[in-house]
Order: C-alpha cells, then structure tokens, then sequence
C-alpha cells in the first residue's frame, strides 16, 4: 500500500511539506491573494513582488495545509521568480494540465520548471487531491490578476 | 484475522459490548459491505456524514415503485390511495420512533438543512424582531448557524454562543447565564457530529422551559444512537435526516409540538399545502401539510419507515451497547499511535472518534487510509467556528454506526501507524 502512496508523497514533497520555503510576507510585495479551499477549510495567501516590467522578483506565501498544498505552494514560490507574467501562467497551465490530464508526459525536458513541478504529477492517481495542487497556483493567478480572494469551487 | 473471526471474537462471552448483538448479520443486511475499494474490503468509517442501506431499505423503495406508486393526496385512484396510506405510514412511523405525540406533528423535509431554514424562516416571521436572541452552540453544525445568521442579517436578532471547554463538553452554566429576557428560542444539537459530544439536552430544555423559551434540538448525530423521546424532553422541535439513519437521502424530519406548528406561517407556497385557492385568497392546510409545499419525498417516507423498522428490530439498546464498546476499543487502539490526538474526550459521547497526528494534516490522512480501504470524513465537518474554537484546522473523524466491527478499527489503527511512517 505505502508503494503507491510514495508515488503521491514523494520525498521532495514530504521535505517541502515539513519545510516550506519562502513561507514569509515580504514588505515590499505588491500582489496579494487569498485562496481558500471549502472542502478542506485550507487557506494559503500568496504575496508576490512584480517589478515594473511585468517581471515576478518574489512570491512568498502564508498559510497551512494538507503536505500536498504546502509542498505545491513552497514549489511554486521557487520556480517563478525571475519569470515573467505571461511565462508564469503557460507554467500554470501546463502544471494543471500535468495535475488533471492523463498521459501527459515529463514532456519538454528543456522546461526545468515544470520538471521540478513533475514531483506533483502523482496527484492524477488521486482526483480529490488535485485542487490541493493548484490552490496556490489559482491563488496567484488572481493575486496577478489584481484579484483577492479565489475558491477552489 | 477474518472478519468472522473478529465478529466471533467481538461477541465472545464476557465482551458485554457487543454479546447480545450479531453483527455478523448485521452486516449481511448491508450489501454495500462487501464491495473493495483499491482491492480491500471496504471500511466504512462515516456513518456519520451517511450511514449504508440495509437491504430492508432498499427493497421497500424499489417495492413501492414496483408495486405501489402514483403521487400522493391528489387521487380517487387507487393508485394513488395506496400509495398515500403508505407515505402517511411513513409519517406514523416516524411519530413512533420519536414517541411525538400524534403523526401531525411530523412535518417532511427534503433534508435536515431544509427544517432548520424552515424553522428559521418560519418561527422568525411569527416571533422574532429586533433586538431578539437566538441561543445556539459552539458545537452546531452549519445547518443550524447558517440559517439563523440569514435571520439575523434580515431583522437584525442577536446570536449568543453557548461555550465549550477544551475537552468538547457543553457548558451548562455558561448556558443558563445566557438566557435572559430577550431570549426567544434556543436552538443547539443533542450530538456534536465532529465530537461526538452528547449535550445534556433535557436539562438544556428544562433551564430554557423554566424561562418560558422554546427549544429546537438537532438531532441529526443522535437518533442513529440514542433513543429519542420528544415528550419525554418536552423538546420544542427536534430534527433530523433521514440518511443518517440508515435510510434514503432526499428526506429530512421536523417535529414540532402541534400549538407551536400551529402559530407558524407556511413556508413555500404551491400545491399539498393549501384547502383552497383563488387569485384573491387562499387559505392554508392545517400543519404538517402546510409545510409541505409540491410534491413530498414519497417513496424516500417508505424507505425511512423501513430504516425506522430495521433499526427497531435491532433495539436501540443493543445498538448502543455495540457502538459504545466500538468507540472505546477505538479509542484505545488510536491512541496507541504515534503523534496521534484525539480531539474531543466529552464526559458522554456517541460513536464519533475525531483526531489530528502530529505530522500528517487530515487531508494526507484520508488519502492514505482510503488506500487501505478505509472511510473516513477529513476536513472541518461542516463546523468551522467549532475547528476555530479548537484551534485546528482540520480533523480526521471515524464514525462508527452498527455494523462496524473492531477488526475494522483494527485496519483503520494499522493504516494510521502507516501514515506515521511515512510523514515520520
Ligand atoms: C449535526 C448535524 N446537523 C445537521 C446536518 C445536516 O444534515 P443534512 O445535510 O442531511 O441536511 C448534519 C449532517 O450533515 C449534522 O451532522
């Protein structure tokens, strides 16, 4: 039994769970979302810093949750710094296509974001989890957005 | 182990818990039970969120539609006859099981969310104005929060919140200081569904009834449980849901003391509740008709006749005698776990076993027991200011109900030492 659920709790995912990184507010952020997820009452605000050329700086987030959203978030925060914003959603959209699509393959081997995102793609196995996944992904879709809260309904 | 050996084992002499009750057969009354999930025997741990249907339910509903269907009230057909006297049954049914004084007073719902808005709208309309409080409790559901707070915003009633102590006990006193002249009803559960805690509701009644207030009682958690006796509480109103209590979804039940019902505008208009209509005036049926606006949940009165009958048959007693020896085995085998915490120690309970684990949130919990086959509820069980009151987030709950058995808590404590294993 533990053998498949390694699949989904993948080391990285247990280490990123435990110790989120940037999980911090920063002064100097200038985006703000809250997202919220009502089946299981977790929250996560994400604070992200967008210079004036659209370029993401930072991305920090703030809240508590199940590993997988935890994990997802901390991820998130590494992977899009530096990005810019219309990079930042293609990532989004092949990350939740990876998270919700079946056969969708490692794929793009020069995408180094979304090979350190594939840790998540166990959550296919496990529909009920894939809104774990992608809170903190639609949460700073809308902080982008210039949005401030986000449901996962 | 089997599960036949640990039926033996569960009923071997001495074990007073469960020695006067089969729940070998019990469980063959339950055809959902022998389904897999991911190649195991399911382990269905929520009875609380839904209870299973015993094959009593199930043929009962399927016989109506089979043999006995056509709407009801509105034909000279016979069709039609039969089948009102078998809904109307239903009613009587219900009526029995809560010892309501007379049929009339059972009132059908489409779940219990839909009596708490009723009562809510309805009891607001005759009796409430500003300024007005409701008493309810930090351990209520949403159903019994949401609609009261829909009151609120319209007329602009307070809400006072009967506190709890850290172990999920309701706290009386703390109650009776919060009943005071402005206090026009009380509305609490008789059974925490998170907790499990059992609120000391007779007294609860008799405190309110020494000030002249009526009380509503949310029995959802309770009546799959304890045995209910609405006169003998003198309870005001008392709901409850029909799927947890081993019957069909799509039905709820509000009892409400005739002269109360009485007092009480309808709730949605249309037909089944009206004696006469004109485009001028129409006048209204007498209660429980006058609730029951458009077609009622027929054949859904059948099936809660026949979960109603299924759970006489088994005795409410034996009943208790098994879940209660269930939740203490659980109990001691969980907390036998590493970094697990049971959340919720009330003096009294009923068989609803919450708790957190030091390193894994109840969400990874759910997911991982699923895989060993087991159910289990995960989240904030429809009680968040209660989770806030507790300082969690989240909650695993296993709910017993009566065809659990300890192996069952067996397989449940060994997935949970594998969730320990795995976030360390
Ligand atoms: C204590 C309590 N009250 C009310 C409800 C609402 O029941 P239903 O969803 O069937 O309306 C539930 C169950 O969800 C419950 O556990």
């Amino acid at each position: 039994m533990l053998d498949d659920l390694r699949e989904l709790y993948q080391e990285v995912i247990l280490d990123h769970g435990r110790n989120p990184r940037n999980l911090r507010k920063p002064p100097e952020a200038n985006r703000h979302a809250h997202g919220h997820n009502p089946m299981c009452g977790d929250s996560v605000v994400v604070h992200a810093t967008v210079d004036d050329a659209g370029v993401i700086r930072d991305v920090a987030f703030e809240g508590r949750g199940c590993a997988i959203s935890v994990a997802s978030a901390s991820l998130m925060t590494e992977v899009l710094k530096g990005k810019s914003q219309a990079e930042a959603q293609a990532l989004f959209e092949q990350f939740h296509d990876m998270c919700t699509k079946d056969g969708t393959q490692a794929g793009d081997p020069d995408n180094e974001e979304l090979e350190r995102l594939q840790v998540l793609a166990g959550v296919r196995e496990f529909p009920m989890r894939v809104k774990c996944a992608t809170l903190a992904w639609h949460t700073l879709n809308a902080a982008m957005a210039g949005g401030d809260e986000v449901t996962t309904e | 182990m089997t599960h036949a050996a640990a039926n033996r084992l569960a009923a071997a002499p001495g074990d007073n818990s469960a020695a006067a009750f089969d729940v070998a057969r019990v469980r063959a009354d339950f055809p959902i039970l022998t389904q897999e999930v991911f190649g195991k025997p399911l382990v269905y741990l929520d009875s609380a969120a839904s209870a299973q249907k015993p094959r009593q339910v199930i043929e009962a509903m399927s016989h109506a539609y089979e043999t006995c269907y056509a709407n009801v009230h509105r034909g000279v057909h016979r069709m039609s006859q039969l089948t009102t006297d078998a809904f109307e049954s239903g009613r009587e049914k219900v009526a029995g099981f809560l010892n309501a004084g007379s049929a009339d007073e059972i009132v059908f719902t489409r779940n219990a969310t839909e009596a708490f808005n009723l009562v809510a709208s309805c009891f607001a309309s005759a009796k409430l104005a500003r300024g007005d409080e409701v008493v309810i409790s930090t351990l209520e559901h949403h159903a019994n929060i949401v609609p009261w707070q829909l009151v609120r915003d319209r007329l602009g009633i307070v809400l006072r919140i009967v506190p709890i102590d850290d172990d999920g006990n309701f706290l009386l006193d703390d109650y009776e200081a919060l009943l005071g002249p402005r206090t026009k009803l009380v509305a609490v559960t008789h059974v925490s569904n998170d907790l499990g805690t059992v609120v000391p509701i007779k007294q609860v009644i008799d405190l309110a009834h020494a000030r002249g207030i009526p009380v509503l009682v949310d029995g959802c958690q309770a009546v799959p449980h304890i045995k209910v006796d609405v006169q003998a509480l003198d309870a005001d109103f008392y709901i409850f849901t029909g799927h947890k209590l081993y019957g069909p979804t799509g039905i709820g039940v509000l009892y409400g003391k005739s002269a109360l019902l009485r007092e009480l505008p309808p709730y949605q208009g249309g037909g089944e509740m009206i004696s006469s209509v004109t485009f001028e005036k129409t006048t209204f049926k007498d209660p429980p008709h006058r609730f029951e606006a458009g077609t009622p949940p027929i054949v859904e009165a059948i099936g809660l006749g026949a979960a109603i009958d299924y759970v006489a048959s088994l005795g409410h007693e034996a009943i208790a005698a098994h879940e209660t020896g269930l939740r203490g085995y659980a109990e001691a085998r969980l907390t036998q776990v590493a970094g697990l915490r049971l959340v919720g120690t009330a003096r009294e309970k009923a068989s609803i076993v919450s708790f957190v684990m030091d390193n894994a949130h109840p969400h990874d919990i759910g997911t991982i027991v699923d895989r060993a086959g087991v159910a289990v509820r995960t989240g904030h069980h429809c009680a968040q200011p209660l989770m806030q009151r507790l300082g969690v987030a989240a909650t695993a709950r296993a709910s017993f109900g009566l065809y659990n058995t300890r192996e069952e808590v067996d397989v449940l404590a060994q997935a949970l030492e594998s969730v320990h294993e795995l976030f360390g």
